[in-house]
């Protein structure tokens, strides 16, 4: 009776460590859902918005000018930023207003990218950090999950001649 | 014949069901728990890699003790590389967030890590791309922690945190009078 259930538990944690590793590695290499917060990439991504990061193209270093990268914040390893790729290593970045009389340019330097929000009045980016390392990006934004609710209602008369 | 198929299948069958219990085991456990590496180059002389022409020395990286990225001053730890992150480096953590230190080959004579941030520099002065080349690293590029030294058999031990001398933190609340 005694080995029996003690096979039972030892079946049951097998099978938990096989389901949670394929998990982690999914999670880790395929992609996952992610809610955003904050107000720094409206009017793409708003406050509340779930959208799905795919991990596949920073693993093999595909991540492009003009996309949406989720990347560890450089001052809290354990908070996550949501911000657009304005530069990659090399790329000449301008990083002064457009009201400024001089403008001033800063190179990105090996191995960095250049983040800014779309919201640029209300977002702490790389113009106030600087350009983070590759590295800090954990996915690329692919698709956001929208929910429309249409409630429209059809004219009675309408939907008698359809028949 | 028609055994023959029906072991050939099951032989396939077992093969696919055991592949896929094997590699997410072996990729989660290299991901979270531990990580063997080889150490190349002379940056942690004379504590890693003592002698140039012979063997590298292979050391296990701890990455279950850096999930929370709680590492302590003197720690041998590898991160990913700022400058490429294809390269993963090794070298000893100086300093942690909030530390005063002074730099050895830094553009500032004293810098305050800041937040979120490690002073990661190499053994071996003069021959280390470390903080003193390219400033702080952020914590989120940390890897894992050297626990201990596996190969070759005659070095093994196990990696104590250790801060070479005059490389200490300077302490902001000590009164020099």
């Amino acid at each position: 009776m005694f080995r029996h259930m003690l096979g039972k538990t030892l079946g049951l944690l097998g099978y938990t460590i096989q389901y949670g590793c394929i998990a982690h590695c999914a999670f880790e290499y395929i992609g996952e859902f992610v809610v955003c917060s904050g107000p720094s990439m409206e009017p793409t991504i708003v406050n509340h918005d779930v959208v799905f990061s795919e991990r596949m193209s920073r693993h093999l270093f595909k991540i492009e000018k003009g996309d949406i990268v989720i990347a560890k914040s450089p001052f809290d390893p354990q908070m996550n930023i949501c911000k657009r790729v304005i530069g990659l290593e090399g790329d000449k970045i301008c990083t002064s207003s457009p009201s400024d009389l001089f403008k001033t340019h800063t190179y990105v330097p090996m191995g960095h990218v250049w983040l800014e929000g779309d919201n640029l009045r209300n977002s702490t980016d790389s113009r106030n950090y600087g350009p983070i390392p590759y590295a800090l990006i954990r996915g690329r934004v692919c698709w956001k999950v929208t929910h429309e609710f249409n409630f429209k209602k059809e004219p009675e008369g309408h939907r008698q001649g359809s028949l | 014949m028609a055994q023959q198929t029906s072991a050939g299948r099951r032989y396939v069958q077992t093969f696919i069901s055991g592949f896929f219990v094997a590699v997410p085991v072996t990729v989660t456990i290299l991901d979270k728990l531990a990580y063997v590496a080889r150490v190349e180059g002379a940056s942690m002389q004379p504590f890693l890699n003592p002698d140039a022409g012979a063997q590298s020395d292979v050391v296990l990286l701890n990455r279950w003790s850096v999930r929370n990225y709680q590492v302590q001053r003197g720690d041998i730890v590898s991160v990913v590389s700022p400058r490429n992150p294809k390269q993963k480096i090794i070298k000893r953590v100086i300093g942690l967030e909030g530390d005063f230190i002074r730099t050895l080959s830094y553009k500032n004579r004293y810098v305050r890590v800041p937040d979120g941030h490690l002073w990661i520099e190499g053994d071996h002065r003069g021959h280390s791309l470390d903080s003193n080349c390219f400033g702080p690293v952020s914590l989120g590029l940390l890897h894992g922690r050297a626990s201990h030294i596996i190969w070759p058999l005659n070095r093994w031990q196990c990696i104590k945190p250790s801060l070479p001398p005059n490389r200490e933190p300077l302490d902001a609340e000590e009164d020099d009078e």
